[in-house]
């Protein structure tokens, strides 16, 4: 074909060729059809599904959480519907101009704002941040409407936790929050990363976290690409958690927390039939309501600042010398020992120990002494002088077994079990050899000796009733049955009107009298030194440096129904506890009376506890300002409060060299006690 | 058909066999972009249906044209093009910016769209003049290539890799069909196999390559261009064989599907008329490029033959290349579907080339036998 071609061949080739190109094309739409057939018909399946993922979204509702009541079935902690608004980090865009738009809007203060970016940077980017909840409906309205230029932000409607009676039940229900990276990645499924969703982060709360979750609903939504939500498809409800119905009184617990009043310390009071705790309450505290929104710089900050520690959980973790409180089963122990009751010895204020001489706390003595004044007196001499015939081989025991060091079977994150000293566990700790006078500061609940105040309020229970009470905090219709401890009704009974003495006889705390009829509480007194008579006087001066006033007590006296214990740490004496001891059963046996004597002192002080909180909250940030560390996450915040709280134990580093010399006139505080 | 429906003389000297079918498609098309907008006729359908209209009296226009007239402006027609394509590049350069299209008062004109019909005529043209003894020559080839890469140079600077594509298509069948020989072909086909790797790497913008690379698999990259694809294969795959029904798309109705009225029109189309919806449009097209093809083989010379060859090529460009697009057999290079999407630009290039070919017809029948 290299000769030119003629037109005709030229037009069988355009002939050709375009019958090529037709050829060509039909293949192409041969292969188009086949195409279009192949996933439409053959994969229509895969297809159709990836068609139903990309329309349909399964958002989870986030359970209702179960409530936590007390013995009576009122709440302790409850959940109120209101309108929140959270944020997903990852879906913000701007988000300098997200928080300054929803600051506005929700009139967020500079500190607010801060901590809110600061949530919001350490939040992992996919979980909601709670920005506000308990909004009324023109706020949440005003940012509904504002949606289109807020991405990220979620308003809705949900639950959050209450808790009706704020920091009275702070430290034992602990609070809850929106699950933080190390917990998500402990637990990583998609309920924990819902907008609203809490959990437990401390407490009670945090204890009983399966229980009180529940199961989450779900709703099937139609979305467009962007996220809008076009319509509901369908919706499960969720299912709300279990509650959990604790042997706490309420109203009692409330009562005892308002009754510390100013000071710093804790209030236990038990059944001691059953052993249910009624009441444990520590203070100061926090507010459980304003932590599940997150834990503000302000808020964290005036909380870390304050000496009275209001982090700490003071009934479990607080470890305090009993002093004098142990006395009566110290007397318990010489009476299984085998020493008769009547037995007298001579107090003429001090004991004379080989070449030593250990001092009362009553310096000019107390002449004839049986155990009955021994303990209504509590009167040192008796328990020296008893004490080194004895030997601590038939205390120590007697301390372990009335519950001291004992560790309890309790729903609670920790307890600290404190000390009960003997010759082995000294040489083991020390390498030292027992004292005489290690002896004499035990006999007064001194020196080594620690428990915390649940342990004292046992002993009370156990030495009132001679038997092993076992404390429980979860509520159950059955009676325990508790075993014997073993002591002959006889020594019980010596036991009980020796300490009624200390209150309604002749004893150290006449004033804790029940104005109540025919309910006669008894009692100890106990005076824990914190540092030597060279440092203080432990009465007035620093706080730190004064005395821990002890109570420990059980009504009524001759068929004990009520045990407990009330702590106050730096109280300056015993007359700084037996007042709230006394007000406390006050209010059990007639709730008017007790409220009455509340009232006027809370007049005194500047409202409730809750409302001293919040005054102080504003106070404290009025003078603060924005320029605060940030607060630690609630993990962080519980390992530090617990390792504070160990730190903070008395228990010295080195041997105690000597006796502790007594206070002079302990119980005097009692008449000049800062609560009457 | 003409001969059994009475007709007024104009109108029965109308090509129904392909009118009809067209005005089937434009509807249908109208009613996909009704459900695209949500279950409205604006903003798409009813401007579709009036562009359509406006169109098609400018093709009945261009179909009365003198073939004596069109042969001779076909370069004046060229150089007019060719200088808007300039003036875009100017008024690019001048605003700052790179742009497709002018500014006519109310009309925005995108000049590299004329072009595709216009490199068909004027190659149409130079083969129709170019002696038959030089076709085996340098002559025949040389000139072609340049009237081409000019234009396709000047779109590709916009850029718009697709454009220049179509009109290098249009180009190369005209070329193909006016006969020079078959081996110049193979060998372009092997420069090419060659030129296109240098290509990716030397010539594509960042967009343009990462176009190819998730075209070659789409799921790595499932949240970017990926996307597109992705999205218009569940389009597709999920209408099924009869579609969800009309105006139930979820795809286009809730935005999975990107461009649901222009470039994805046909995805649209398929979620919710399924396999039978895209095997009635496939057919349209079937019909309109055959009677194309028709029109071509009983064209009376060389030049009109050429031209409604080089036209039905063009139109042919359009469909396959989008259809492969949307179903995940092409890369994503933004060509609409004729006579669906929605958009004046590529409705106006596919009326001129309707209108061309029916003005070819026109000559068939009028002329008779005249030859070349």
């Amino acid at each position: 074909m290299d000769k030119p071609p003629s037109s005709h061949a030229l037009n069988q080739s355009f002939q050709r060729r375009t019958f090529f190109i037709g050829a060509a094309q039909a293949s192409i739409g041969l292969l188009l059809a086949g195409r279009m057939g192949y996933i439409a018909v053959a994969e229509n399946e895969k297809y159709r599904m990836e068609a139903e993922s990309n329309r349909v979204n399964l958002t989870l509702i986030p359970p209702r959480r179960g409530w936590i009541l007390d013995r009576h079935g009122a709440p302790l902690a409850s959940n109120r519907a209101d309108f929140r608004v959270d944020i997903i980090p990852e879906r913000v865009e701007d988000v300098q101009g997200t928080v300054r738009v929803l600051g506005d809007l929700l009139a967020l203060s500079a500190v607010d704002r801060q901590d809110l970016l600061d949530r919001l940077e350490s939040a992992p980017r996919f979980s909601a941040v709670p920005v506000a909840s308990g909004l009324d409906y023109e706020t949440f309205a005003a940012v509904t409407v504002r949606l289109p230029e807020l991405p990220g932000v979620i308003p809705q409607r949900g639950y959050s936790r209450y808790y009706p009676t704020g920091p009275s039940v702070g430290h034992l229900i602990g609070y809850v929050g929106a699950p933080s990276r190390e917990e998500y990645e402990a637990e990583p499924t998609p309920l924990l990363l819902t907008p609203g969703f809490k959990l437990g982060k401390d407490g009670l709360e945090k204890q009983f976290e399966q229980e009180l979750r529940g199961r989450p609903g779900a709703r099937r939504v139609e979305v467009t690409a962007s996220g809008r939500i076009v319509r509901d498809l369908d919706t499960r409800d969720d299912v709300q958690g279990k509650p959990v119905r604790l042997t706490i009184d309420g109203p009692l617990q409330d009562y005892a927390a308002r009754r510390l009043g100013l000071e710093s310390g804790s209030v236990v009071v038990m059944d001691c039939r059953t052993g249910d705790i009624l009441c444990m309450a520590s203070m100061p505290s926090f507010d459980p309501n304003s932590f599940s929104d997150g834990i503000g710089r302000v808020e964290y900050q005036m909380l870390a600042e304050n000496e009275r520690v209001p982090l700490r959980n003071k009934v479990l973790k607080g470890l305090y010398p009993p002093g004098s409180t142990v006395k009566p089963m110290v007397g318990m122990a010489f009476l299984e020992a085998g020493i008769d009751p009547k037995e007298t010895v001579f107090c003429g204020g001090g004991l004379q120990v080989g070449n030593r001489r250990f001092g009362c706390w009553n310096r000019r003595g107390h002449g004839q002494v049986d155990m009955a004044k021994g303990i209504y007196q509590s009167c040192d001499v008796y328990f020296y002088h008893l004490a080194q015939r004895v030997g601590m081989d038939a205390i120590a025991p007697m301390a372990r077994k009335c519950g001291m060091g004992e560790t309890f079977p309790l729903p609670v994150l920790s307890q600290f079990f404190g000390t009960v000293p003997d010759p082995a566990w000294k040489m083991q700790k020390y390498g030292q050899p027992w004292q005489s006078f290690d002896t004499v500061n035990a006999t007064i609940g001194q020196g080594y000796m620690l428990s915390n105040p649940l342990q004292l309020a046992v002993m009370s229970a156990r030495l009132a009733t001679g038997k092993r009470v076992m404390p429980r905090l979860v509520y159950d219709e059955t009676r325990p049955r508790f075993d014997l401890m073993g002591f002959s009704d006889d020594h019980v009974h010596v036991i009980q009107e020796a300490m009624s003495d200390v209150v309604n006889g002749p004893g150290t705390a006449g004033r804790a009298r029940l104005p109540i009829p025919d309910v006669l509480m008894a009692g100890k007194t106990g005076t824990a030194q914190v540092v030597g008579l060279n440092i203080s006087n432990g009465r007035t001066g620093p706080w730190k440096y004064r005395d821990h006033g002890l109570f420990t007590f059980f009504a009524p006296y001759d068929n004990p129904i009520y045990a407990g214990v009330v702590v106050i740490e730096h109280g300056g004496g015993s007359g700084s506890a037996y007042p709230v001891a006394r007000d406390v059963m006050t209010f059990l046996f007639d709730p008017q009376k007790g409220l009455d004597a509340l009232h006027a002192l809370e007049r005194q002080w500047g409202g409730t506890a809750q409302e001293r909180l919040a005054a102080d909250y504003a106070r404290y940030a009025a003078a603060a300002g924005v320029d605060l560390p940030r607060p630690p996450d609630p993990i962080t915040l519980a390992r530090q409060v617990e390792a504070e709280a160990r730190a903070a134990a008395p228990e010295p580093a080195t041997p105690v060299p000597d006796a502790i010399i007594p206070r002079e006139d302990p119980v005097a505080s009692a008449t000049e006690g800062t609560e009457e | 058909m003409r001969r059994s429906i009475p007709l007024p003389a104009p109108l029965a000297a109308l090509p129904w066999i392909m009118l009809l079918p067209l005005f089937a498609l434009v509807l249908f098309g109208a009613a996909v972009l009704h459900s695209a907008a949500g279950g409205s006729m604006s903003p798409y359908a009813l401007s579709h249906i009036l562009r359509f209209l406006v169109f098609l009296v400018g093709a009945l226009v261009l179909m009365m044209l003198p073939r004596r007239l069109v042969l001779d402006n076909a370069y004046l027609a060229y150089g007019g093009v060719l200088a808007l394509l300039v003036a875009v590049e100017v008024v690019g350069a001048v605003g700052g910016g790179s742009q497709r299209w002018l500014e006519l008062g109310v009309v925005r004109l995108q000049p590299s769209e004329l072009m595709k019909p216009v490199i068909v005529l004027v190659l149409a043209s130079f083969f129709h003049t170019l002696p038959i003894g030089m076709l085996r020559s340098w002559r025949a080839l040389l000139p072609p290539l340049v009237l081409m890469s000019l234009p396709m140079g000047l779109v590709l600077l916009q850029p718009d890799l697709g454009t220049a594509l179509a009109i290098g298509f249009g180009g190369v069948v005209v070329v193909f069909l006016a006969g020079v020989p078959l081996r110049w072909f193979i060998g372009g086909g092997l420069l090419a196999a060659v030129a296109a790797p240098l290509a990716y790497f030397f010539v594509l913008q960042d967009y343009q390559r990462r176009r190819v690379t998730t075209f070659l698999d789409p799921e790595s990259d499932p949240l970017g261009s990926g996307y597109h694809i992705i999205q218009s294969k569940i389009a597709i795959g999920s209408g099924g064989i009869d579609g969800k029904g009309f105006g139930q798309g979820s795809q286009s109705h809730l935005n999975y599907l990107p461009e649901p009225h222009t470039d994805f029109v046909f995805a649209t189309m398929a979620e919710e008329w399924g396999l039978i919806g895209g095997l009635f449009v496939l057919l349209v097209f079937g019909i309109i490029l055959r009677w194309g093809l028709l029109v071509a083989r009983a064209a009376p010379d060389r030049f009109s033959r050429l031209l409604a060859a080089g036209m039905t090529a063009t139109i042919f460009f359009y469909v396959a290349v989008n259809l492969m697009m949307v179903m995940g057999l092409a890369p994503v290079v933004g060509i609409p579907l004729p006579f669906m999407s929605h958009g004046g630009s590529s409705m106006m290039t596919n009326m001129i080339c309707i209108g061309t070919l029916m003005m070819v017809d026109r000559w068939t029948r009028q002329g008779g036998g005249r030859a070349s």
